[in-house]
């Protein structure tokens, strides 16, 4: 299995670092909603969708140096418990999730996610009552059974709460302590940062 | 004894029949057989996971008088009590209808190796006098993922019937179930006298349903949970166990990754003298660990939890426990594990306690081998011994830029010996080993990792005593496999995951064919099978043709077409759990499974080649089957093929909870 040649790459790419290669890269499951033969893929930076070939090619590593070449990703392949894979990453970066309206609490590992989009899409697995409704420049988060609207808040370092998707996904992860989707008739008064600051989304 | 039966008994321990052929559709033939006081009776099929079907009539001829056969059932009923083993008592059972009876009223511990095989009220029905119950539920595959959620399992119906039935119950084992917190409370609310809760692999509540448990269970003396997943209701379970001296023998907890009241945690040890299990969570630091050890010296398994410094700096003048001091005092140590994020500097406190242990858990812990070597080479007891290896960087990347592909080649060599070293050093040392797990700590495909067939090669010299290995690597040759089937014929457990897939001997550039052939043929003992890298049919016919024990074969991207299966279900007797995934086995494999499918307790095909169809014929020819076909999502399958086939024997026909996406074929 030959790789992909690689035209050219980036000098940050070629770094050397030892040890764990970050959180990224590791798909270990697609959504549910995916239907594949033998191989099931999602590639994570690219967000493209995969081929069926059964030898799969790997993909070349024009990915950040935090993603090392992923090859096409299987769902449950190597069959490590996620439980293992999540008590062997180290630091792990664990939030409250909280639905205004549903009785438990989930928590969340914001470092395995990359982006907004796919910590909402994790939220959607979780809450499986929700569904994500992406219209222009906002995404809305609709309880499938009732109608009603979530806004998705979190909860800051100063104790403040602020609408998510208003920062860069770094700047958020290292900020947020807990989430809380909040019904949109409550969320009154969250204003997103001011300009002044960063008004990015990613 | 010949006899025609709807279902095949057969338990997870049990060795005893070989397969028959089951006629559908035919009256199950009564065979007579006398008894000792004349009567004529029927044989009757039984075992923990099938009872008897209730369709099958039993014939008495008069009683001559009761008051003997009365006097012959007590004195039954008092011998049978020194039956332990499930496998003796199946076979009690089956002698005559008094012997079942006698079986029946005084087994005590009830094993369902399949949640849905038999229903609670007819365990309930058979048995009455049950203290104890081990429940397994899912699919083992289902912890990969392989399995959409809310799929099933659930625990409900069970306890309602058990709070009713056996109020004595004193122990619950629960392994791949879904449990909800009120499934808990009711457990605690209705079992006066229960002791014990273990909890594997299982999920669907919260602390909340701990708490129920520590505040009412008064008697209790084991709460173990391992590998669950336990949701943070911020609910201070700890704090409710009783006041004053505790039963608590056993507390595991490490997988509840939830804060908690260290100040209850430690009061609650130090009134529990009988206490001899911990296993904290990440949540305890290492001076909270010593503080909760310095209480409880008698400990023989101790969990850490995070073993390192806390961030918050110590003050100036604050002296570091003497952590040394307290392993030392801990005189009966023989199992140690946790070792979250860990300090290496601080490994050396357990040296101390390592000439006693038998078990070490470092499988969560990022040490480097020249760490692990000071540690090992103390440990001359150890007969478990489980770690976790690091990864390496990936340099596939480079493929273009040679010069780096070079450095970074004769640094991965480097890298590789140093941790096939630290499996050197176990060699060396643990003469005792009798299970060895080795991990990947970044479990992805493409990693280059550090352990080899050097590795493997090493531990099969030195460990002549291996039982069971489970050995995660990139890469093997068929040399190192073939080593480890003649140096260590004990073994009952060979799993070997090579984690690219279809890599074949990386020496030869062969398939592992010749491998696990090898193991199979000499190791005389082996009951579990795992096998993966490039596999062609010959050697599923070699599975087929010398795995005449193996109790649960494991297929991952293997084999070249359906003759591979064939081999296996024609081949292999005792077969009873076969888990298979992405491997091109069709509907003409499945079919030449159906005389052993009632001996069997699952069948799981997940990205084969199976149709709709073909499924359908199975479940038609097998009426005590129960097949189901597993879609991952509501949408139709629009492929021809089946995407997850598990079956299983049942004798309650198809489930009445199964979800949307579940589709059972009659």
């Amino acid at each position: 299995m030959s790789p992909e040649k690689v035209n050219h790459l980036p000098e940050s790419d070629t770094k050397l670092t030892l040890g764990l290669p970050g959180a990224g890269g590791e798909c270990h499951r697609t959504k549910a909603g995916t239907k594949r033969g033998f191989l099931e893929t999602v590639d994570l930076n690219l967000m493209s969708s995969s081929n069926d070939n059964k030898h799969c090619e790997e993909n070349d590593a024009m990915a950040s140096s935090k993603t090392p070449a992923t090859k096409a990703q299987v769902v449950g392949w190597p069959p490590v418990r996620a439980y293992r894979k999540s008590a062997m990453k180290g630091s792990c970066k664990f939030v409250k999730v909280a639905v205004d309206g549903a009785p438990y609490l989930r928590k969340v590992d914001l470092e395995i996610y990359h982006s907004y989009q796919e910590l909402l899409s994790a939220l959607e697995d979780m809450f499986s009552f929700l569904t994500i409704r992406n219209h222009v420049n906002e995404r809305k988060i609709i309880d499938n059974v009732n109608g009603v609207e979530y806004v998705p808040t979190y909860e800051d370092k100063d104790g403040d709460w602020m609408l998510v998707g208003d920062v860069p996904w770094k700047m958020f992860v290292e900020s947020c302590k807990r989430v809380r989707l909040m019904k949109s008739s409550e969320a009154i008064g969250l204003a997103p940062r001011t300009p002044a600051k960063n008004s990015s989304k990613s | 004894m010949r006899q025609d039966l709807t279902v095949q008994q057969m338990s997870e321990d049990d060795d005893r029949s070989p397969p028959l052929d089951l006629r559908c559709g035919a009256a199950p033939s009564i065979n007579r057989a006398r008894n000792c006081s004349g009567e004529a009776v029927s044989g009757s099929g039984s075992s923990t996971s099938s009872s008897i079907p209730a369709s099958v009539p039993v014939t008495v001829t008069e009683y001559q008088s009761q008051y003997p056969d009365q006097v012959l059932e007590i004195v039954l009923e008092n011998v049978l009590q020194f039956l332990t083993s499930r496998r003796d008592r199946n076979a009690a059972s089956l002698v005559c209808k008094s012997w079942w009876r006698a079986e029946a009223l005084t087994r005590s511990e009830l094993f369902i190796g399949n949640c849905y095989a038999v229903s609670p009220d007819r365990a309930r029905g058979r048995f009455r006098r049950v203290r104890s119950v081990v429940l397994k539920g899912k699919p083992r595959f289902a912890d990969f993922n392989l399995m959409p959620p809310d799929w099933g399992a659930h625990f409900g119906p069970w306890v309602c019937v058990l709070a009713n039935a056996y109020p004595w119950l004193e122990k619950v084992y629960l392994k791949r179930m879904s449990i909800t917190d009120d499934d808990l409370a009711l457990l605690a609310e209705s079992f006066s006298g229960f002791k014990e809760l273990t909890l594997v692999c299982c999920e669907g509540f919260g602390t909340c349903g701990l708490a129920f448990i520590a505040s009412k269970c008064r008697q209790l003396r084991v709460l173990d949970l391992i590998e669950t997943e336990v949701t943070d209701d911020e609910v201070d379970w700890i704090s409710l166990f009783p006041e004053g001296e505790t039963c608590l023998e056993s507390l595991i907890f490490d997988c509840v990754d939830c804060a908690i009241n260290f100040e209850a945690l430690e009061k609650l040890v130090a009134r529990s003298p009988f206490l001899r299990k911990l296993r904290l969570n990440r949540h305890v630091s290492i001076r909270q660990l010593y503080r909760l050890m310095v209480r409880a010296p008698q400990l023989t398994h101790l969990g850490t939890g995070k073993y390192g410094p806390s961030e918050v700096a110590q003050r100036q003048g604050d002296t570091e426990p003497d952590y040394i001091a307290a392993f030392a005092a801990c005189k009966s140590l023989v199992c140690l594990s946790g070792f979250r994020e860990i300090t290496p500097d601080y490994l050396s406190a357990i040296y101390p306690v390592c000439a006693n242990l038998t078990s070490l858990n470092f499988s969560y812990a990022t040490i480097t081998a020249d760490q692990l070597k000071p540690v090992i080479c103390n440990c001359h007891k150890l007969q478990i011994f489980w770690v976790g290896v690091p990864c390496v960087i990936d340099y596939q990347c480079f493929e273009e830029i040679w010069v780096l592909k070079l450095i970074l080649a004769v640094i991965m060599q480097a890298l590789d010996s140093i941790c096939d070293e630290g499996l050197q050093a176990v060699a060396a040392t643990c003469k005792e080993l009798r299970e060895l797990r080795v991990f990947p700590m970044n479990a992805q495909e493409d990693v280059e990792g550090p352990v080899s067939e050097v590795g493997l090669q090493a531990i099969s010299e030195g460990c002549r005593k291996l039982q069971s290995i489970l050995y995660f690597c990139q890469r093997m040759t068929n040399a190192a496999v073939i080593a480890m089937s003649s140096n260590c014929l004990e073994l009952e457990v060979f799993r070997l995951c090579i984690m690219g897939r279809h890599r074949p001997d990386h020496a030869t550039g062969e398939p592992m064919d010749e491998g696990f052939g090898a193991i199979v043929r000499n190791c005389r003992k082996l009951t579990r099978l795992a096998v993966s890298g490039l596999l062609t049919d010959r050697a599923f016919g070699y599975i087929g043709k010398y795995g005449k024990l193996i109790r649960t074969l494991s297929v991952a991207f293997a084999g070249d077409s359906d003759m591979g299966l064939k081999y296996v279900l024609e081949g292999c007797p005792k077969l009873q759990k076969l888990e298979i995934r992405d491997s091109p086995f069709g509907d003409a494999a499945l079919r030449s499974g159906l005389h052993h499918y009632y001996n069997m307790r699952f069948l799981w095909m997940s990205s084969c080649r199976l149709t709709r169809q073909g499924c359908q014929e199975i479940a038609q020819a097998m009426p005590r089957l129960v097949v189901e076909v597993i879609r991952s999502d509501d949408e139709e399958e629009t492929d021809n093929y089946v995407e997850t086939l598990y079956m299983y024997r049942s004798l309650e026909g198809p489930r009445h909870d199964a979800p949307k996406f579940v589709t059972i074929l009659r």
